[in-house]
């Protein structure tokens, strides 16, 4: 199976901090993967490289059919070639509205003068609609994302995400903060979307990553300590010692 | 489609609405063309302010919706004054000195001609060669376009630079300071081609336009001038309504979300501060023909300042709110330094307005920044359905957007 990225041999340090060490990863076009690690193991630097907010000292980042490479893009352009993020803390535009924020994220030509001289259809009002329905924030559309709660914020962000329609979801936490009944729509969501996509969830809380059942990274200092399925690596010696046993 | 436009933005044709009866009235009271109550230079007070309220717009555009807070767009504003001055200025010498020479007994040349206007634009800082930027001057639609052409040449090389670097927030804001500054001073010099301190004057006559008195002018400009504006937030409201609204204002509260969302910010920013930049251009040229002489103490930075107190004080992130700002503030201000405001006695001290009204529009700004967050134009959201979401308790969560105390014990 070719690969949708491939990052091979990737360093980077911040003030002489090796904040990733010779990182090899790799991901295939339809498939699911957790990434875990203790504080500073390079999770969020790692998503950064990828989606080009750090650029690497050394390595490759390769993408798609082609092999391109992402590195010397722009954040946005890699976004457009189909990285879609979603961070941690839940990032909407809280001064405006639900359906606002959906439509802003709604796959389409994102140039100025194209945004310009947009205006909203049927065919796109319709499919903003049916990702409402799938967040449950159907009835919300008319809201300002800032009343929304913790929660339902989380799920704006990853209906966003979803509406970009990207070939990588790289979701950082995607469930913190949420209730156990939220977590488990948030699992469903994710599944679902790791069909026809490559999704790659970071995420501390280990029950939630068993509930993803999928092949689990475990980050350390910078590097792959373990892969394999979440049993196998709770069983590694090394991941026991520098994440679980702690 | 407009139709629909209308109706999702009620506040369009209620500002529309008003502007037209304002006109309508200015008009039918006016010395030139009415009842005679309004005089001439108040009316063209009234055409400067008018214009002044459209680059207010164009501020809040780039400021109150994207958040660049610029504090250099009146030196676009001062370069439109100065490319339609130099038509005028040109045109107006030109007449002048054609009939001068009828008179003589061998009738002149071109060339003649030409070193005589030269003469009479440029003796004053000692020179009577035409620089290079006045090879268009002759030309009227020439110099229109270039009304629209350098403001908006100069923002976007400016903007590219500026953008492209990733400068944003404070540094911003100093880097465009420190382009009006240096603007200022290169067109102080008396070889900038633009009569240094002189500046240009005598810009409210028209060329070919003699016969026609200075209260029937006033009006003219005073109507071009509502045009403009209304033509102006016509396009801004457009601009704003849309999902390139919604991307704006994204960018000004969360520049990197929009990147990761793959638009292209700094193209973004590039876009709204050049289409600013020439609406402030156009302003300008609107503007210096009422007032009649343009010199570079009108691009000094503190004007640019100015223009960001007015938005702040009629609301930013609306484009009514920047043109009550401007209105309100310049009409005020020109009330009070202008020695019509009678002096306030305190017994002990003379409060005179001409020293004291810079420290009182100070101090309200300051108040208005601190208390008042949404401006004069706020006092609409008391009675129309604009709310903020109003949450209590503090953040349960990790950030501001967390759920709140309030909401967990619901």
């Amino acid at each position: 199976m070719s690969m949708l990225l491939e990052v091979s041999g990737v360093s980077v340090s911040f003030d002489g901090f090796k904040a990733i060490n010779n990182l090899s990863f790799a991901i295939g076009p339809a498939e699911m993967r957790a990434i875990i690690g203790p504080n500073g193991a390079g999770k969020t630097t790692f998503m950064d490289i990828v989606t080009g907010k750090t650029k690497p000292d050394e390595g490759r980042v390769t993408w798609g059919e082609r092999n391109v490479s992402l590195l010397g893009m722009s954040e946005a352009r890699i976004a457009r070639e189909g990285v879609g993020r979603k961070f941690q803390k839940p990032t909407v535009f809280e001064d405006q509205t639900v359906l606002e924020n959906l439509l802003m994220a709604l796959r389409s030509n994102r140039s100025p003068f194209a945004v310009m001289f947009y205006r909203s259809n049927r065919a796109d009002l319709d499919r903003v609609e049916e990702l409402a329905g799938e967040i449950g924030l159907l009835d919300s559309l008319g809201r300002k994302s800032g009343e929304l709660s913790h929660g339902q914020k989380q799920w704006l962000e990853i209906g966003m995400l979803l509406a970009q329609e990207p070939r990588l979801l790289l979701v950082d936490e995607p469930a913190a903060g949420m209730t156990p009944a939220e977590r488990e729509h948030t699992t469903a969501i994710l599944v679902e979307a790791a069909k026809t996509r490559a999704v790659v969830v970071v995420e501390h809380d280990m029950e939630f990553v068993r509930r993803l059942d999928c092949r689990v990274t475990v980050l350390h200092e910078g590097a792959v300590l373990a892969e394999g399925s979440l049993d196998h690596v709770t069983t590694n010696s090394q991941v026991i010692d520098v994440y679980l046993g702690r | 489609m407009s139709d629909t436009f209308l109706k999702r933005n009620p506040s369009v044709l209620i500002f529309l609405a008003v502007l037209a009866l304002f006109v309508l009235g200015v008009t039918l009271l006016a010395e030139g063309a009415g009842a005679g109550v309004i005089s001439t230079s108040f009316v063209k007070t009234l055409g400067k302010t008018l214009c002044l309220a459209l680059i207010a717009v164009a501020m809040d555009l780039v400021w109150g919706y994207t958040g660049i807070l610029s504090l250099g767009h009146f030196a676009f504003f001062g370069l439109g004054g100065y490319m339609i001055g130099m038509w005028l200025m040109y045109a107006r010498t030109q007449a002048i000195v054609v009939s001068s020479l009828a008179e003589a007994p061998i009738p002149a040349t071109e060339s003649e001609i030409v070193d005589a206007i030269g003469n009479q634009i440029f003796g004053v800082v000692g020179s009577r060669e035409f620089p290079l930027i006045w090879m268009f001057a002759d030309s009227l639609v020439l110099q229109l376009v270039l009304v629209v052409a350098v403001p908006g040449i100069l923002a976007l090389v400016f903007g590219w630079l500026a953008f492209r670097s990733r400068v944003t927030g404070v540094y911003l804001s100093i880097l465009t300071q420190a382009m009006t500054l240096g603007l200022a001073l290169y067109l102080f010099q008396n070889d900038s081609g633009l009569r240094g301190n002189n500046g240009l004057s005598g810009l409210q006559n028209l060329p070919g336009l003699d016969h026609v008195p200075q209260a029937t002018m006033s009006i003219w400009f005073f109507w071009a001038s509502a045009a403009a504006l209304a033509l102006g937030y016509l396009f801004a409201a457009w601009i704003v309504s849309g999902k390139f609204g919604s991307v704006l204002r994204g960018i000004r509260d969360n520049e990197a979300r929009v990147r990761f969302l793959g638009y292209s910010v700094e193209g973004y920013k590039l876009f709204i501060f050049t289409v600013t930049a020439i609406i402030a251009g156009i302003a300008g040229a609107l503007y210096y023909p009422q007032a009649g002489i343009i010199n570079p103490a009108e691009i000094a930075p503190v004007a640019s300042i100015y223009l960001a107190v007015w938005v702040a004080i009629g609301g930013r992130g609306r484009l009514y709110g920047a043109v009550i700002g401007a209105v309100f503030v310049s009409l005020v201000s020109s009330w009070f330094t202008g020695g019509q405001a009678p002096d306030l006695d305190l017994g002990f001290y003379t409060l005179k307005w001409v020293d004291w009204w810079l420290i009182v529009l100070g101090l309200s700004f300051v108040l208005v920044t601190l208390f008042a967050p949404r401006g004069i134009g706020g006092l609409v959201d008391l009675w129309s359905e604009r709310r903020q979401p109003d949450r209590h308790g503090a953040d349960l969560g990790p950030g501001a957007g967390a759920l709140r105390e309030k909401e967990a014990s619901k």
